[in-house]
C-alpha cells in the first residue's frame, strides 16, 4: 500500500465514539433476546413432547421459527459485529452471493436423506423391509447404518 | 462508510490507484477464508441433516443433553448449552469492543477486552470438555442382542435409542441402541468447532502479546485485531448453527 495515496484508501470505516458502543450494546441485547426466545421455543417443544399426543405440525412450525431466528442472529453477527454491513456493496456481494449455494445444498441433501429413509423402509419400493414390518420389535432395526 | 454517501458514489473504485474494496489485503482474504470455512461447516451440518432425515429414529436432544455440572442427575434440558451459548455471545461482544478500541489506537482498551475475550474462549472450551466427558463416561442401560449393557456415547456406540417398553434395570428405563451416526456427528462437528475456538484463543493470545508489546502502536494501526476479530466472530456464528442443529431442533 506504500505507493498509494493514503487519502484515496482509508481503512477506517467506523465513525467512532459513543454511537458505535451503543450500537454494539443494542445488538448484544437483540442477540440475547433472540436466544432467550429460541430457548423458550426449545422448552415448548420439550414439554409438547411430554404430552401423550403431541401435534407434529405445531412442533415443525416451532422448529421453523427457531431456524428463522437463528438466521436473524447470523445476520446481526455478520452485519454488525463483523462490520460487513459497513463495507462496500461489491465486497458484500462477493461474500454473500456464493453463500446462496447453500439454498440448493440444503434442499438437495435433506431431500436425499428423506428419499433414503423411504428406500430403507421399503427396500427400494419393491417390498416391505423385514426389519421394519415383519419384526417391529427387533431392536437392531434402529441401530443399523452409519 | 463513515464518509458521506454522495462522496462514495462519485468515487470510481475500479479506476486504479486505490483498493477497490476499500479494505486491506489481509482482511479481504480473511473474509474469503471464512466464506470457505462456512462451506466446510455447512457441508458437515448438511451431511448430519441428511443422515438424520434418513433415519426412522433419532435421539431427542433434550433427553441427551440434560445434565449440568454439580447438579447430579437433575433433569435440566438446554440449561448447560444455554450457558455455553451466552459465554460465546459475551466473548464476541468483548471482541467487538477490543476492535473498537483498536480503531482509536487505545492500547489499554484493546488489552483489557482481549483478556476478557480469551477468558470467554477458555470458559467455553472448559464447558465443552465437561460435556464431552459427561457424554463419553455417562453409562446407560441398553439392550444389546438380548443382554443389558452399560454404554456411554462414543463415535461407535449410542445408548440413546427408543425405550424398550416395560423393561427397567436398577430403577432406570432400558432403551435400545440408537443410530451410531449420532455420536460421530456430534463429536465430529462440535470437535471441529471446538478446534476453531481453540485456535481462535491461540490467535487472540498472540494478538494480546503483540498489543502489550506495542507492536500495533509502532505500526500505527490495529488492523490485526480486526482480522482476529473476524475469525472470532465466525466461531460464534458457527456456534449459532451448531446450537440450532444439535440442541434445539
Amino acid at each position: 500500500m506504500e505507493h498509494h495515496n493514503p487519502s484515496e484508501v482509508t481503512f477506517h470505516h467506523e465513525p467512532g465514539g459513543k454511537e458505535v458502543v451503543s450500537k454494539i450494546i443494542r445488538t448484544t441485547v437483540i442477540l440475547s433476546v433472540i436466544t432467550l426466545i429460541e430457548l423458550a421455543l426449545g422448552f415448548g417443544i420439550y414439554f409438547l413432547n411430554q404430552t401423550p399426543d403431541p401435534s407434529s405440525a405445531l412442533i415443525l412450525f416451532m422448529k421453523g421459527v427457531i431456524v428463522i431466528l437463528s438466521l436473524l442472529k447470523a445476520f446481526y453477527i455478520v452485519g454488525v459485529f463483523m462490520h460487513l454491513g459497513d463495507e462496500i456493496r461489491n465486497l458484500i456481494m462477493t461474500i454473500v452471493v456464493p453463500l446462496l449455494l447453500f439454498v440448493w445444498f440444503i434442499a438437495a441433501f435433506l431431500w436425499d436423506g428423506d428419499s433414503w429413509k423411504t428406500l430403507r423402509n421399503t427396500q427400494g419400493l419393491s417390498k416391505p423391509a423385514t426389519g421394519e414390518v415383519a419384526k417391529p420389535a427387533a431392536p437392531k432395526a434402529h441401530g443399523e447404518g452409519h | 462508510m463513515a464518509t458521506a454517501p454522495a462522496a462514495q458514489m462519485e468515487t470510481k473504485w475500479w479506476s486504479g490507484g486505490k483498493s477497490p474494496f476499500n479494505v486491506e489485503y489481509g482482511k479481504l482474504m480473511m473474509w474469503y477464508f471464512l466464506m470457505s470455512d462456512a462451506f466446510t461447516f455447512g457441508a458437515f451440518l448438511i451431511s448430519y441433516g441428511t443422515i438424520r432425515f434418513s433415519q426412522n429414529y433419532w435421539p431427542d436432544p433434550n433427553q441427551v443433553f440434560n445434565a449440568f455440572p454439580f447438579a447430579g442427575h437433575a433433569n435440566l434440558p438446554l440449561a448447560f448449552v444455554s450457558l455455553m451459548t451466552f459465554i460465546l455471545i459475551v466473548s464476541s461482544v468483548t471482541m467487538v469492543l477490543a476492535v473498537h478500541a483498536g480503531h482509536h489506537n487505545d492500547r489499554k482498551g484493546v488489552v483489557k477486552w482481549m483478556v476478557w475475550t480469551i477468558i470467554g474462549g477458555l470458559a467455553f472450551l472448559g464447558c465443552q470438555a465437561w460435556e464431552w466427558t459427561h457424554l463419553i463416561t455417562g453409562d446407560h442401560a441398553v439392550l444389546v442382542n438380548g443382554n443389558i449393557e452399560h454404554i456411554g456415547t462414543t463415535v461407535s456406540r449410542n445408548p440413546w435409542g427408543a425405550p424398550v417398553a416395560g423393561l427397567m434395570h436398577d430403577g432406570h428405563p432400558v432403551s435400545t441402541t440408537g443410530p451410531v451416526a449420532f455420536g460421530g456427528y456430534f463429536f465430529g462437528i462440535t470437535g471441529f468447532h471446538g478446534f476453531h475456538v481453540f485456535s481462535g484463543v491461540i490467535i487472540n493470545i498472540i494478538m494480546l502479546i503483540m498489543a502489550m508489546n506495542g507492536t500495533f502502536d509502532r505500526r500505527g494501526h490495529y488492523l490485526m485485531i480486526e482480522k482476529a476479530g473476524l475469525y472470532w466472530h465466525f466461531v460464534d456464528l458457527v456456534w449459532v448453527f451448531v446450537f440450532l442443529c444439535f440442541y434445539l431442533i
